[in-house]
């Protein structure tokens, strides 16, 4: 009888003490925290007792399997997440402009939005004015990115490209960082909107290149990158896309984590190792407003990922086992009425994204849903996070809602749900067949549906919109910049300067190269499409090249 | 005399421009398939011209045009396509994030009505079931 009792009670104690024994090493000066009321605030609690062993078995220690709680022993009370805020608007002068102003307003990594002209892959010239560079930054050559990165000190911050397939924006930003000496060793950051399963999906907006060409560039820019730039991810698998299209919570965990096992499956096809490439495996969800069950999917993902490579690519390197992600702010949750209330909805997400347990966090102007989001809206979503840590305390404690009976309940729930679509989607043949046949687009657009039902027949209430109405206040709403037509003139005239002053014969050579990669079976596309770039090939110019031999990209749309 | 109408109304829901998300238009094409209408549905990323086009194959009586970003800033330009192609007749509705000075410029342009998020179903239903005998009756004669 004493035995059992006695036998778990020191796989805690271990656990507790190879945590504490991690989380000195990571913290280095770990500094006293004390409340308002003099109380002070440990890094983390756990229970006194493990009676069955299942405290240990399923929520164990943050850093340490199955990592439900975190996936490093300090989480945010050693580092915060990263302040990661989607900005790009008109022509590389502004959004260098802009950028340097957010970094100086606390922002601690830089993430570059382009013009919708760049995801459609069309220069400049072949767009109809009035939209050209109304929602991003024009980024169709070398000189475009050298211009919004200047005084950027790359391969110092991290940086966010959202640059869909074939990755046009990286390449540019490689050949900036060439010639201005900077080894690519020292890059980091992410390729944001990488994921081209849930472009296909979902998000079509980033959709460009055939789905097995696009298939084809992702596996050639990972093996790529993984050999030259060793410290960038390449992969950043999309749960935002599914979960915006509408996708719930639950389905959006489940197919992000099917898309993650099909590019797992394809690493390994290539010959690539599981412990190594899933380092740098990240991803990126949506975080509605609904608070607890966002919660809840981030804690089961955490711990489902981490399960399954273990168990389903039997990997050991801890490293390899985090569930790393960025998150943002969904919305689809703000509201065009009273729209200074979207301020306390973000707030709401946010918290939630930060009990989840994230790296990396953009927070939603309150405008979004009025128009693309101005200044001063970007930087109250940014002080929303600053108040949210440093007023609020919510970084003094690692995931500080473990433990609660609903809380955990929920997440075993979610846990179940979120497997049951992965089983799902295995039955389908994985996730590249998956979405080949409509069958997630078919599961998404029900829930799509199903919401809508709810908002519409006021089940789910909305503040202002199927409840509470007031009048509307519309001087409240904030003014909208755009950029001046003769701005947009002038990048054009450049654009057209630019590629004038190319050496043709340098230029066609880099082409025909690119396209005999994309013809060949075994050379590496995106090392010619560096190449290309290098010789002062347009974005234009390599995706029409790419999309003649590799497929035009149409999604398919289930009614 | 005027014409009968269309029964059921024939509307096309469609996305022009460079914008890709699409879950507003489904949405809306679910309302008006639902409401018993005759929906014609296509990818985003349309051509003015393509829409036009289609809009007099598929003998339509309203066009409703999806917009996330700033796509309907192009809306003008299919007002006139529409006229030059005498099928000023179809009424052309406008939904998603449309900020306020640019509401003024498209019901200036001739879009029948423009409408935001949060609007309800009924009166989205509603608005177009009109507007689709409208254009019934201001149909050209042959």
């Amino acid at each position: 009888m004493n035995k059992i009792d006695k036998t778990p009670a020191p796989v805690l104690a271990d656990s507790a003490a190879d945590w504490q024994r991690n989380y000195d090493k990571m913290i280095g000066q770990d500094k006293t925290i004390k409340n308002r009321s003099g109380i002070e605030v440990k890094p983390l609690y756990w229970p006194q007792e493990d009676g069955d062993g299942s405290y240990v078995a399923k929520l164990g220690f943050p850093g340490a399997d199955p990592m439900t709680r975190g996936i490093y022993p300090t989480m945010h009370r050693g580092r915060t997440w990263s302040q990661r805020q989607l900005i790009g608007l008109g022509r590389p002068e502004d959004f260098n402009e802009r950028i340097k102003g957010i970094l100086k307003s606390g922002a601690t990594a830089l993430s570059i939005i382009p013009c919708n002209s760049v995801y459609r892959g069309l220069d400049c010239d072949e767009v109809e004015p009035e939209i050209l560079g109304t929602c991003g930054t024009i980024l169709n050559t070398v000189e475009d990115m050298d211009i919004s990165l200047k005084d950027i000190p790359i391969g110092e911050i991290s940086i966010g490209l959202n640059d869909p397939n074939p990755f046009t924006m990286l390449a540019q930003m490689l050949i900036v960082a060439e010639n201005r000496g900077i080894s690519w060793d020292k890059i980091t950051g992410t390729s944001n909107q990488s994921d081209y399963i849930s472009h296909f999906v979902a998000n079509h907006m980033f959709y460009r290149l055939s789905l097995p060409g696009a298939r084809r560039v992702q596996m050639d820019t990972i093996a790529y990158l993984a050999e030259h730039v060793p410290n960038w991810n390449a992969l950043s698998i999309v749960g935002q896309h599914m979960q915006q299209a509408g996708a719930t919570p639950a389905q959006a965990m489940g197919l992000t984590l099917s898309t993650a096992i099909q590019y797992a499956n394809d690493c390994i096809e290539r010959g690539m190792d599981p412990e190594v490439f899933f380092e740098r495996f990240t991803f990126f969800f949506d975080i509605s407003i609904s608070f607890f069950e966002e919660v809840a999917k981030f804690r089961a993902g955490r711990r489902i990922w981490n399960t399954l490579v273990t168990e389903r690519f039997g990997v050991s390197n801890p490293r390899a086992k985090r569930f790393k992600f960025h998150a943002q702010t969904s919305g689809l949750d703000l509201t065009r009425q009273q729209p200074l209330n979207n301020i306390a909805r973000v707030t709401a997400q946010a918290m939630a994204g930060i009990f989840g347990g994230l790296q990396s966090m953009h927070t939603d102007g309150y405008d979004e849903v009025l128009s693309t989001p101005s200044e001063d809206s970007a930087k109250i979503a940014i002080s929303t996070q600053n108040i949210l840590k440093h007023e609020a305390h919510l970084c003094d404690v690692v995931d500080p809602l473990g433990g609660s009976y609903y809380v955990e309940e929920l997440t075993d729930a979610m846990e179940a749900e979120i497997l049951d679509v992965i089983a799902q989607v295995d039955a389908q043949g994985g996730m590249y067949k998956a979405v080949e046949s409509g069958f997630v687009q078919e599961m998404i657009g029900a829930s799509a549906l199903d919401y809508q039902d709810k908002v519409d027949n006021g089940e789910q209430i909305i503040v202002g919109v199927n409840a509470y109405q007031e009048e509307e206040d519309a001087s409240a709403r904030p003014v909208l910049k755009r950029p001046s037509p003769e701005h947009m003139q002038d990048q054009v005239d450049r654009f057209k300067a630019v590629k004038a002053a190319r050496d043709p014969r340098a230029l066609s050579k880099a082409l025909d190269a690119l396209r005999d990669a994309a013809k060949s079976k075994d050379q590496n596309v995106f090392a010619a499409e560096l190449d290309a770039v290098r010789a002062g090939a347009t974005l234009g110019e390599i995706v029409n090249v790419l999309r003649d031999e590799l497929g035009f990209g149409m999604p398919l749309v289930v009614a | 005399m005027n014409q009968v109408p269309n029964i059921p109304a024939r509307v096309l829901v469609t996305k022009i421009g460079l914008d890709g998300h699409d879950r507003g238009s489904r949405i809306i094409a679910a309302y008006f398939r639902d409401a018993g209408m005759e929906v014609i549905y296509t990818n985003p990323w349309q051509k003015i011209d393509a829409v036009v086009t289609l809009a007099l194959e598929e003998d339509v009586d309203v066009i409703g045009i999806s917009s996330l970003a700033t796509d309907h800033l192009l809306v003008p330009k299919l007002m006139k396509a529409l006229v030059e192609a005498e099928l000023a007749h179809i009424r052309v509705v406008v939904g998603g994030i449309i900020p306020d000075e640019d509401e003024v410029d498209l019901l200036a342009a001739g879009v029948a009505k423009v409408f935001h998020p949060g609007a309800a179903r009924e009166e989205i239903v509603e608005a177009v079931e009109k507007f689709a005998v409208d254009a019934a009756n201001d149909r050209p004669q042959d």
